[in-house]
């Protein structure tokens, strides 16, 4: 029987050495290895594959808050795409506004809203020909966004699956506005054919590295301000909420606060998510916020393990990995492959990769580790109102 | 907000006189049902009330109503002098001193038995924020350690409440509740469940509790009730039918007909239903 808590602070020491290690490989390791070696040697890193990972890792981000909210507090949100959406827009259309007369027309607005015939910038686009208004913005809309969205439903008490699917009701209306030409986003095609960002340009892949090097340490703040949540008394009510809310509520604290302060918090890393994903990407379209990316992203947390902060991180990146493996080798076999991994881990390993690994571990591994929930997601508090 | 119980905390004597919860006209009605109708009830400082009453006679909504868990379509209920009670969420009124353990044990599974009384301390706040930054003071980390005493679980103070036996989590979440430090206890059906020992037990916690805390008790062991009992309350569809010492309420022959009388209709009805 494992006598150590969720927040039990065994192993502290070892966590503390990987987080170092880890971070030596991502921040230096990896770079070095795309820039010292000639391309022909075996140790090289390319450009593309930093690339990638830059984008796995912008994806680990978004899944710390996804863990913080559903791993640790109960809460399963189906609507993080749209909250990664608005971080993602937010800096795709500051990078739109600079490309300036670069552009196929070459007029000064945006490709799509010439073809649109719109013949005047939107007002709502102005403010975003700052970039650093822009960067605000990507962390600021998805915070407020959240905040006025869980106030409404963490004061009625709407819980459990009602919350999971008003979120998804939430993830689809957002991708229908942002289909819409009227929007005045680019419709379906989104935005794309970016040049520069903060003056630099895009393609060279100096940028692109230090996008990479930035994602990193954002990365790592996102962990450490998740980890410093999780250990303080807010996180312990956070778990108790997940354990017994009426309890808590009882105890004098209040649930919805508590609720809709991890939302808020969740939404942000979302947001500064999709900041960093969209100039190493290049593009971000409706497709990629909408219902069915929000549920992979729950998906990467199940996989790599929910209520372990390490999993989440595992799981974003090793399902991104395996999707950029298997569509390069076998595109049509990736849905089922998702879809297969899924019910696996519902079925056979609960606690995902990080649980599994305990699980054979054995009782080393679970000293290690030393920050999981011990009780499968099934069993806490069923959905009801 | 929670000024009216506090300042006059250390003064037990100036509300000595009156009754620390005043029922009022109180009715509650669940889409038709009146779980409970025109109900009056007064507890006074430091007594320990027990309430029983043949199942659906609105104990538990009693309970309910008075932590804000129900809210009534009339009536008053006021705690202390004049602290209204109404307009209180369940979270506001913990705050205020009403603490209340449930029936089925709720502890913090996931958490370990320290953790799980960490977090009922009663604090000045429980603001996320507030929670945030909070740092165990040594005042609270003694209190919880004679918490532990008392609820027998010195030794298990690191096990994860969730691995805890039943009677365990009920001990645990009475010290929970014990750590708000409230001027009244709820206490719904506490020794369901439990070995003969640990009736025994419990009895013996609750009363001696109840020289520096009002409680009410709902139970249906009659055997605990005359363990612990001192005035007895019985609830009969909605409101009370006596009141009196738990001698008096055996003898009572209306007593004796609404839970005698029950059974043999249930008996009877049983094929019907």
């Amino acid at each position: 029987m494992k006598e150590e808590s969720i927040n039990g602070d065994s192993g502290m020491r070892g966590e503390g050495f990987s987080f170092w290690l880890v971070g030596f490989v991502l921040l230096i390791v990896l770079p070095l290895l795309n820039v010292l070696p000639g391309t022909d040697s075996p140790l090289h890193v390319s450009d593309f594959t930093l690339n990638l990972f830059g984008k796995f890792l912008a994806f680990a981000i978004l899944a710390l808050g996804l863990d913080l909210i559903w791993g640790y507090t109960g809460i399963l949100s189906l609507g993080h795409g749209v909250f990664f959406g608005l971080g993602a827009y937010a800096i795709g259309m500051h990078m739109m506004l600079s490309i300036g007369t670069e552009s196929v027309y070459g007029s000064a607005l945006p490709d799509f809203m010439v073809w649109n015939q719109v013949k005047e910038l939107p007002l709502f686009w102005k403010p975003f020909s700052s970039a650093w208004l822009s960067v605000a913005a990507a962390i600021l809309v998805p915070t407020i966004f959240a905040a006025i969205f869980g106030f409404l439903a963490f004061r009625s008490r709407i819980k459990g699956v009602y919350f999971s699917i008003i979120t998804q009701a939430l993830a689809l209306s957002a991708w229908l506005v942002f289909n819409r030409n009227e929007t005045n986003l680019g419709g379906t095609n989104g935005l794309t054919d970016f040049k520069t960002f903060f003056g630099f340009r895009l393609s060279e892949p100096g940028t692109q590295r230090t996008l990479y090097v930035v994602t990193v340490f954002f990365l790592g703040g996102a962990y450490l301000l998740c980890r410093w949540i999780i250990k303080s008394r807010t996180g312990k009510v956070l778990v108790a909420i997940r354990d017994s809310e009426q309890r808590v509520l009882f105890s004098g604290y209040s649930p919805a606060n508590y609720k809709l302060f991890v939302f808020v918090v969740s939404a942000a890393l979302a947001g500064l998510a999709g900041a960093l994903y969209v100039p190493q990407v290049g593009i971000i379209t409706p497709a990629q916020i909408g219902v069915l990316p929000s549920i992979e992203m729950v998906i990467w947390v199940a996989v790599g393990g929910r209520g372990t902060l390490v999993g989440a991180v595992l799981g974003a990146v090793g399902v991104n990995l395996g999707r950029s493996i298997l569509t390069n080798h076998f595109p049509e076999l990736w849905p089922f492959f998702l879809g297969g991994l899924f019910i696996a881990v519902v079925l056979f390993f609960p606690d995902g990769c990080v649980g599994l690994l305990r699980k054979l571990g054995g009782g080393w591994s679970s000293r290690k580790a030393g920050e999981g929930l011990d009780k499968p997601l099934a069993t806490s508090e069923p959905g009801s109102r | 907000m929670n000024g009216t119980i506090q300042d006059e905390e250390p003064a037990h004597v100036a509300t000595e006189r009156g009754s620390i919860i005043y029922l009022e006209g109180v009715t509650v009605d669940f889409d038709g049902f009146k779980a409970l109708r025109d109900l009056n009830f007064i507890v006074n400082y430091h007594e320990l009330r027990v309430v029983i009453g043949p199942n659906g006679a609105g104990k538990t909504t009693l309970l309910d109503v008075i932590s804000g868990k129900a809210k009534p379509q009339s009536g008053r209920v006021i705690f202390g002098r004049d602290q209204d009670l109404l307009p209180l969420r369940e979270n506001q009124i913990a705050a205020l001193g009403i603490g209340r353990k449930f029936q089925t044990p709720s502890v913090f599974g996931n958490l370990t038995v320290w953790e799980n009384l960490e977090l009922s301390v009663k604090r000045a706040s429980k603001g996320v924020f507030a929670t945030l930054w909070a740092k165990a003071t040594r005042q609270e980390t003694e209190r919880i350690e004679s918490g532990l005493v008392t609820i027998g679980l010195k030794d298990k103070r690191g096990s994860r409440a969730g691995a805890l036996s039943h009677g365990e989590k009920q001990w645990l979440e009475i010290g929970m509740v014990l750590l708000q430090d409230p001027a009244l206890l709820l206490v719904d059906e506490p020794v369901a469940g439990m070995t003969d020992q640990e009736t025994e037990q419990t009895g013996q916690l609750l009363l001696s509790l109840a020289d520096k805390h009002s409680i009410i008790v709902i139970e249906h062991d009659m055997e605990f009730v005359r363990q612990i009992a001192r005035t007895v309350t019985v609830l009969h569809e909605g409101t009370v039918l006596c009141e009196g010492p738990v001698e008096k309420i055996q003898s009572d022959p209306r007593v004796m007909e609404i839970y005698l009388g029950r059974k043999k209709d249930k008996k009877e009805d049983a094929p019907a239903r």
